[in-house]
């Protein structure tokens, strides 16, 4: 009996009349004469080596549907990992608007037939401008760590210098992210941190700072957790030199914290996935770069910045600008390369900060932050336990220290995952000199019962 | 008998929406945020006691307040104003293989198995996940020919870069990083395959095509290739929808000077099943995730540039990696001669699992049917509008069939009736058309429009594009101020003098606009 041929939901014209009609009009008998003039040697043979089809929705729907049963999620645990990608709560609003059909489907169309998407950018980029306090921020880049590449790779072009200062307790994906973006031409050095409060040594950084210097980097909150509060002097000591000072911010902190901008930052970046964005196992991520209204930034911008333009009806139309600067417009000779990144996340980002506003973000920072001061007294208080750096104030991470009880965190984590908490991310291969230690997170979505139960039982398996 | 086509009487949305900064009413919540619990105040005290004073911030961000409904309501206008590619037949933004992003696989990514994962969390509670990534990679070998996969890469740009870190990782292990520093791409071939490895360090050298051919010569590259250089990047098909029968001795003549080959597959969707990146030599190449498997592109991402090399390269990708012990699925971080990072984390997973889903619910010969069908409706709509529509033509190799897609060109339009690309591709949008493609710069071809009529679109949608473009071009030659002014029934009207050239006239947030004018 012939095989029955499959008419596929997705294609359209995979039914058999219509494709032979297609043909007919085309004037040839099938698809190999159209494509006859692939050598042989370069033809596959057969089919695609590949699993059976799970050809209706149904059958797919089950199969992928039991996969993901395999997972558990921080709706099912009580979560504490942070280290770059936040649980903060994803308002229902932000949702519904990413799932818009339009907006989840549009690609590169124009500001006439894509308005609404090319306003919504623009929008973000306002809204992101107003929370950095700076004139110019370029639509989201692919990530947080992308953000630092372009910016210290902007201060590298802007300066003409090769050289960037950057703490010892920078996020090492940050830093690996750099190092292989800049491998022909930059030179990394660290600067050390002082052992008690995890802070930046300026003495170390006079040492280290040289006309060479393209920028100074700091992270605030640090990878770390602690934060800056001398950030105002680094940027001092960067301007002295000549160099530009580039600061990564968690933008949430931005709500209660100052902008780096007005403590002398020239160019501000961060990662923006927890402005109303799922984790999705790290796929919601989207960063930001901005800076002041100065031209020769503005310039080196790799990224797309959507302009706004009048038209003879005092319409509003938001275009791409400046586009020589893009690896669109002149190819090698552009600033870096430039593809698709991250533009549903800006959307989203736009309709997050809309529904916050400056007493929303405020009111998230102040939560956030009284569980951060609650959980480092909380665990401080177990026995073999100690927080360092606790001479500072932290936003929502501290590093929790095991060495007073001599237990791995592996092993303690494992323990934890028995009593369904994820504990905090092991620093003990990134930053071998802190022992056994771990980096713990909170967030509004982590409670006061959360918290006094990790304490509960981390007394338990350290006992 | 061919039934006549009714063009459509279209209006977009058109709300004249104020910027979202303008709804702003003092005092009005969005969204509320509960305080933290009195048992946690009590003993911390007062939080702002606890905030540095040098880092306290001074004045609130001055962002909008507005009420949850308005808010709602005005970014739905916004997407209502946005046609996207599921209410409209995308067919004009070629390169970028607009197809249907089945809903089902939007359920996947959004439920909250998948959605509440942390990507630290411990392997033993993201077995599902791991299978998935693990699963599609096996499947991206087979269709490739390679032997491994990364899926850091956050979209095509990005993977051209990976592909680039790797190359200069292989030929730094042989000694010979230094002196290898030139790569050869092509005019055709997308913009980052020079932008990225520029990026990279490398110098780039870029064939012109041949002007009969329309596809770089094999004498071009013999001429250029020396002990310099690190690789080719080059898309087969180019946008032109040529598929290059002499790519094999390319790649042979490349490998002859100790070069490799990096196959930029953007332009995949005519090949599923037909031709492989590995088959023809190539040493690595990349496929966008969020084009020719499926996942939907969200406004510019985010997406995915899944990264396949041969053996002798997989020790260079960015890591981790999923492996499989016959037991379990976990992430591997070791990898001593890896790239690195060139994202956060493993990429954008939900691209994958989107995209593994589509590879699933397609098989073989689903795969195979995509190709077929895209070639179909290329050709289809080839001779449709070369036949029915004054002024338009497909240079190079004239006569001749094409892949997936066509660079045609509206120069004799242009030269008769002073109608240009821009102008066409603004009314079209009167017809309910999302706009199209031109061309990368430069422009080789004249007035150019790529379309790309994935396997999505039925003869219908088709024939009415065609129809459209029959249409407007009778309009340019009847009456080419009309076409010159449109749009008239977009969410706005044509703004006469785009672009600025001097960077202090950039207007990127509202803030400057406020500024410019003078307004509070």
């Amino acid at each position: 009996m012939e095989k029955k041929k499959i008419v596929y939901p997705y294609i359209p014209n995979s039914v058999e009349h219509v494709k032979k009609e297609m043909l007919d009009e085309i004037g040839v008998e099938s698809v190999e004469d159209i494509i006859h003039k692939i050598p042989d040697d370069l033809r596959v043979k057969g089919l695609l080596d590949l699993p059976e089809p799970k050809l209706s929705e149904i059958e797919i729907k089950m199969y992928m549907e039991g996969l993901l049963k395999k997972n558990i999620s921080c709706s099912e645990y009580t979560n504490f990992l942070g280290a770059g990608c936040y649980n903060h709560y994803v308002p229902a609003v932000c949702d519904e608007i990413n799932s818009r059909s339009e907006f989840l489907t549009a690609y590169c169309g124009d500001a006439y037939t894509d308005h609404g998407k090319s306003q919504a950018i623009f929008e973000f980029t306002s809204l992101m401008s107003e929370l950095v306090d700076m004139d110019v921020v370029a639509l989201a880049t692919y990530d947080g760590s992308q953000a630092v590449s372009t910016s210290l790779s902007m201060a590298h072009r802007i300066t003409g210098r090769n050289e960037f200062l950057v703490p010892e307790t920078m996020n090492p994906e940050l830093l690996a992210h750099f190092a292989n973006y800049t491998e022909n031409y930059a030179s990394i050095v660290k600067v050390a941190y002082d052992k008690k409060t995890g802070k930046m040594d300026l003495t170390d950084l006079q040492k280290k700072i040289s006309d060479k210097t393209a920028a100074v980097f700091v992270e605030n909150p640090s990878y770390l957790g602690f934060l800056q509060d001398d950030a105002e002097e680094i940027g001092k000591i960067a301007h002295a030199a000549g160099a530009l000072f580039v600061v990564n911010v968690d933008p949430l902190s931005l709500g209660s914290l100052e902008s780096p901008a007005n403590y002398g930052a020239d160019i501000v970046c961060g990662d923006m996935q927890c402005f109303g964005i799922h984790m999705g196992y790290g796929s919601g991520l989207t960063g930001f770069i901005a800076s002041h209204q100065k031209p020769e930034y503005i310039m080196n911008f790799p990224q797309h910045l959507y302009g706004l333009y009048e038209n003879e009806k005092g319409e509003f139309a938001f275009m791409r600008s400046l586009n020589d600067r893009t690896s669109y417009g002149t190819r090698e000779k552009a600033n870096e390369y430039l593809g698709t990144n991250s533009g549903l996340w800006a959307i989203t980002v736009a309709v997050y900060l809309s529904l916050m506003g400056p007493q929303g973000l405020k009111e998230l920072c102040d939560n956030v932050m009284y569980k951060c001061q609650y959980a480092m007294k909380k665990l401080s208080q177990i026995k073999g336990v100690t927080i360092l750096f606790p001479d500072n104030a932290n936003f929502k991470e501290f590093v929790v220290n095991f060495d007073g009880c001599g237990k791995k965190v592996a092993k303690i984590n494992k323990k934890l995952l028995e009593n369904k908490i994820f504990g905090g991310k092991d620093l003990s291969k990134e930053f071998p000199e802190l022992g056994e230690s771990a980096l713990y997170c909170v967030t509004e979505l982590t409670s006061k019962d959360d918290i006094d139960r990790l304490a509960k039982k981390l007394a338990e398996i350290l006992a | 008998m061919q039934k006549e086509i009714k063009l459509r009487n279209f209006h977009e949305a058109k709300w004249d929406e104020p910027i979202v900064c303008e709804l702003s009413v003092p005092g009005q919540r969005g969204i509320l945020i509960p305080p933290a619990e009195k048992g946690i105040q009590n003993e911390i005290g007062d939080i702002e006691k606890v905030i540095p004073a040098s880092l306290k911030r001074k004045k609130a961000p001055n962002l909008p307040e507005i009420a949850q409904p308005q808010v709602l309501r005005h970014y739905l206008r916004l997407s209502q104003e946005t046609m996207g590619q599921e209410i409209v037949a995308d067919i004009g933004l070629g390169t970028c293989t607009m197809k249907y992003s089945p809903k089902i696989n939007e359920q996947f990514v959004r439920n909250s198995k998948f959605a509440d994962l942390h990507p630290l969390q411990d392997d033993e509670t993201t077995q599902g996940i791991l299978e998935i990534i693990y699963k599609a990679e096996q499947c991206l070998k087979a269709i490739s020919g390679m032997d491994a996969f990364s899926f850091q890469p956050g979209g095509g740009g990005q993977a051209v870069f990976s592909n680039a870190s790797v190359l200069k990782a292989y030929h730094t292990a042989r000694g010979e990083g230094e002196q290898r520093n030139e790569i050869i791409t092509t005019i055709l071939s997308h913009p980052v395959n020079a932008a990225s490895p520029a990026t990279k360090g490398f110098k780039v050298i870029t064939l012109m095509p041949d002007p009969k051919t329309g596809c770089p010569s094999v004498e071009a590259l013999k001429s250029v290739v020396s002990e310099h250089t690190a690789g080719l990047f080059i898309t087969n098909p180019e946008d032109t929808g040529i598929f290059n029968s002499q790519i094999k001795e390319m790649v042979d003549i490349v490998h002859s000077v100790g070069g490799l080959c990096i196959a930029d597959q953007a332009d995949y969707n005519g090949l599923f099943g037909i031709c492989r990146a590995r088959d023809a030599g190539f040493d690595m190449c990349h496929f966008n995730l969020h084009k020719s498997f499926s996942s939907p592109h969200g406004c510019m991402g985010p997406c995915c540039g899944a990264q396949g090399v041969k053996e002798e390269l997989a020790q260079y990708l960015p890591k981790p990696r999923v492996k499989f012990d016959g037991e379990k699925y976990y992430w591997d971080y070791d990898g001593k001669t890896s790239i690195g990072k060139v994202r956060k984390f493993y990429g954008v997973v939900a691209t994958v699992l989107r995209a593994y889903a589509w590879i699933m619910a397609m098989g073989a010969e689903g795969l195979r049917e995509v190709a077929d069908t895209a070639i179909i409706n290329n050709n289809y709509l080839m001779k449709k509008m070369l036949t029915n529509v004054k002024g338009i033509s497909a240079p190079w190799q004239e006569g001749e069939f094409r892949m997936e897609q066509v660079r045609y060109s509206w120069e004799k339009c242009k030269e008769d009736t002073g109608v240009g690309t821009e102008d066409i591709e603004r009314r079209a949008g009167d017809y309910g058309l999302q706009s199209y493609f031109l061309s990368h710069h430069p422009w080789l071809i004249a007035e150019p429009m790529t379309p790309e009529p994935t396997e999505a679109y039925s003869k219908a949608d088709l024939d009415e594009y065609a129809a459209i473009f029959e249409k407007i071009s009778e309009e340019a030659y009847s009456d080419p101020e009309l076409v010159k002014n449109a749009p008239y029934k977009t969410a706005i009207s044509k703004v006469s003098h785009p672009g600025i050239d001097d960077p202090n006239d950039l207007i990127v947030s509202w803030r400057v606009y406020k500024k410019k004018k003078g307004l509070k």
